[in-house]
């Protein structure tokens, strides 16, 4: 879960990285008067959960608070890459005469956090990281003793600076290794950090990602932060048919069911489980057929959670017909999936043998699930049937429907 | 012979009245693993079909040799339990638990590796040496799990847990079968990677070939090309790539939590030029997977008779 510029610097202060002085924004209006308290030339930055801020034009400068309100008003209502600006920060502009790069990340493959630092910072690390490896350190520390500093130290030292930046930046990455280990960040990078005209060092722009996983651990800090807990932080917001769906799976803690994905197709999708959602939604996608949405069920979900997660999928216009596949199941039952999609079927106002294009759930109890779905005419499939088999059955099922308009 | 777990392996489940551990002790105990207890804080005294529950690890591991235990935990105290494990002795710990944070993960990966004790995990569905035994719920039922998993001579590693008995399912019917089925887990850091278990089956004669189960994120498939480069194998790899949609979305969050795209060398396509340069098999469909290892398996043996 990225957190915005304005959050990962709360967040950085509190741990004692130095920032420039700076206020959030919601209008122009504040944006000035934010100008207008910092005194003297301002950069107002938009609020936005991606790269490419500067190129957008997200990025503007200010010398006086009239300014700073027109050029905020032009940022508000500019989105990037598809998102509109949460706010304007607005942040006391300074002369700086280098920049530097820090960043900590987990390394899944050393199976530890790695500091990247570099002397070259501004622009993108992997560049530099090939043009001028010896510009780039990476050091790896153990997540299971305390942080000591020496690792930050080592990694600054090894690109060539010592003297009074040495200690300085030593301070600034030994706190966001420090930050990082405490509230289970996956990325906290800081790009650039810079010496300024008069030798002190601070951070200009920040960047945090909070592991998903760990967002009921600090849900206090990020009620702090003033992040909502149904804000899911994904490149775009949730859609209508999204929340609904979160609001399926948390109405009933038995397995899940409801965690879906919007798309524009017209071939509903009923699939699970982690790793069976993606390889059904690859197949129906390579048997040329259109998914309404993606989708997740795992464990065991009841009846009733399989039922309304149907009738969401139903009431998406466009949808013509739904699939319900899984892979080989041991844990979910094959028979509660057949009555609770048929239950979600008819209680949409259809019938579920027109309805549902093809079932293929093998695995636990499959006798009496297909013994349900026989008893409903639903056209279902065994094992004998692989997922890309029965993904194509069903895509070239409602290619050959009748009445379809083309 | 297989790898990890066989007959004689004896095993505990730590948070063994849990409703889902509960079944997977009847599961367990049919398929004829050697079940031997389970760990409930405050429980000690009481029984999961038949099977003593005890405060401790230890209060098993002083009583006998305990090969493995199962962590089937809730997120917030499987850090806890897994390292009870590894300072009671237990070598191997599959930790079945999702949601468990990452940091918390490389602190007991770490302690592990200190002590000699190797993770399966987390977020996984266990292993299977099909016939012999399985520790964790891979295959659900026994008589499910039979038919799903056929004893054979593929080696199976997968992320997810689901697909790994899918995979079997479609080995088994093509005659192939499994050696040893491992779900390694579909979290972005786990304890063991499929490069880090290649040297297990290629240690093990009955083992003839590799089916792999990948999806998009993180390092693991260029640790295991790197790993083939560097060491050659015996063994011919087939691997079958999902997700290669999500290549067009990134910043999107699909399947497991190690699925998130965090870098180029993240994505599907990335993945699938990174196997096949190195001599791994993509199959484009499931039912590819048996065609293609049974195919390689064949030349292998050709080029063997005729060089030697």
């Amino acid at each position: 879960m990225r957190l915005y510029e304005h959050e990962s610097k709360q967040l950085l202060r509190r741990h004692g990285v130095p920032l420039p002085k700076s206020a959030l924004a919601r209008s122009a209006e504040e944006a000035e008067r934010a100008a207008a308290g910092l005194g003297g030339p301002v950069v107002l930055k938009s609020q936005v959960l991606t790269g490419g801020r500067m190129k957008a034009g997200g990025v503007r400068f200010a010398s006086s608070p009239a300014e700073a309100k027109s050029a905020a008003a032009a940022i508000l209502t500019l989105p990037i890459n598809g998102q509109q600006p949460a706010g304007v920060l607005v942040e006391e502009r300074r002369t700086i005469a280098q920049e530097y790069y820090a960043a900590v990340t987990w390394d899944t493959r050393a199976k530890q956090p790695v500091i990247v630092f570099s002397d070259m910072g501004g622009i993108d690390v992997e560049e530099v990281a090939v043009q001028h490896p010896g510009h780039v350190a990476r050091v790896h520390f153990s997540a299971l003793t305390p942080f000591s500093d020496f690792f930050a130290k080592v990694a600054v030292a090894s690109t060539g600076v010592s003297g009074n930046e040495l200690g300085a930046l030593t301070r600034i990455v030994a706190a966001l290794a420090r930050a990082f280990l405490q509230y289970d960040l996956t990325l906290a990078e800081i790009n650039p950090i810079g010496r300024l005209d008069d030798g002190s060092i601070v951070a200009l722009d920040a960047h945090l990602d909070m592991e998903e996983e760990a967002r009921g651990t600090h849900r206090a800090l990020l009620q702090e932060l003033g992040v909502p807990e149904e804000d899911t932080r994904q490149a775009r917001p949730p859609t209508a048919f999204e929340i609904a769906g979160a609001a399926v799976d948390a109405s009933d803690p038995r397995g899940v069911a409801g965690r879906v994905v919007e798309f524009d197709g017209n071939l509903g999708l009923i699939i699970g489980a982690g790793g069976g959602s993606l390889t059904l939604f690859d197949a129906i996608r390579a048997a040329g057929g259109k998914p309404a949405n993606y989708c997740e069920i795992g464990g065991n979900p009841s009846v009733g959670k399989a039922a309304a997660l149907t009738r969401l999928v139903l009431s998406k216009p466009g949808v013509e017909q739904i699939a319900v596949m899984m892979n080989v199941v041991s844990n979910t039952r094959v028979d509660i999936m057949a009555r609770g999609v048929i239950k979600g079927v008819i209680e949409a106002g259809h019938d579920p043998a027109a309805k549902i294009a093809i079932f293929r759930i093998p695995g636990s109890w499959e006798e009496e699930g297909f013994a349900i779905l026989r008893r409903y005419g639903v056209d279902y499939v065994d094992r004998s049937v692989s997922m890309h088999e029965a993904a194509r059955r069903a895509v070239a099922k409602l290619g050959a429907q009748p009445g379809r308009k083309r | 012979m297989s790898i990890l777990v066989d007959e004689r392996t004896a095993l505990i489940i730590q948070g063994i009245t849990g409703r889902e551990a509960v079944t997977m002790s009847r599961e367990l105990l049919d398929y004829g693993s050697r079940l031997v207890g389970g760990v409930t804080p405050g429980r000690k005294g009481r029984e999961v079909h038949g099977v003593p529950v005890e405060d401790t690890v230890r209060a098993f591991t002083e009583r006998g040799r305990i090969d493995a235990s199962i962590v089937a935990v809730p997120p917030a105290f499987a850090a806890d339990a897994v390292l009870e494990a590894i300072e009671a002795g237990v070598k191997l710990i599959v930790v079945v638990t999702e949601r468990i944070p990452r940091r918390q993960v490389a602190q007991f990966v770490e302690y592990a590796r200190l002590h000699g004790a190797r993770i399966i995990g987390p977020n996984c569905l266990g292993v299977i040496s099909p016939g012999k035994a399985k520790v964790g719920g891979v295959g659900g039922a026994a008589d499910a799990t039979r038919r799903a998993f056929r004893p054979g001579s593929i080696g199976v590693m997968s992320r997810s847990g689901g697909m790994t008995t899918e995979i079997a399912n479609a080995l088994s019917e093509a005659g192939l079968g499994v050696s040893t089925a491992v779900s390694i887990g579909g979290d972005a850091v786990i304890g063991s990677t499929y490069a880090e278990l290649m040297p297990l089956f290629e240690a093990d004669p009955e083992t003839r070939g590799i089916a792999i189960y990948s999806e998009p994120g993180g390092r693991a498939e260029a640790e295991l090309a790197d790993y083939l480069a560097a060491h050659g194998s015996r063994l011919p790899v087939v691997a079958f790539m999902a997700g290669r949609f999500m290549d067009a979305m990134p910043g999107m969050r699909f399947g497991h939590a190690g699925t998130i795209v965090e870098g180029r060398a993240d994505t599907a396509a990335e993945k699938v030029a990174r196997m096949e340069a190195a001599g791994i098999a993509v199959a484009e469909r499931i039912e590819d997977i048996p065609l293609l290892l049974a195919e390689r398996i064949e030349q292998a043996q050709h080029s063997d008779n005729g060089g030697g």
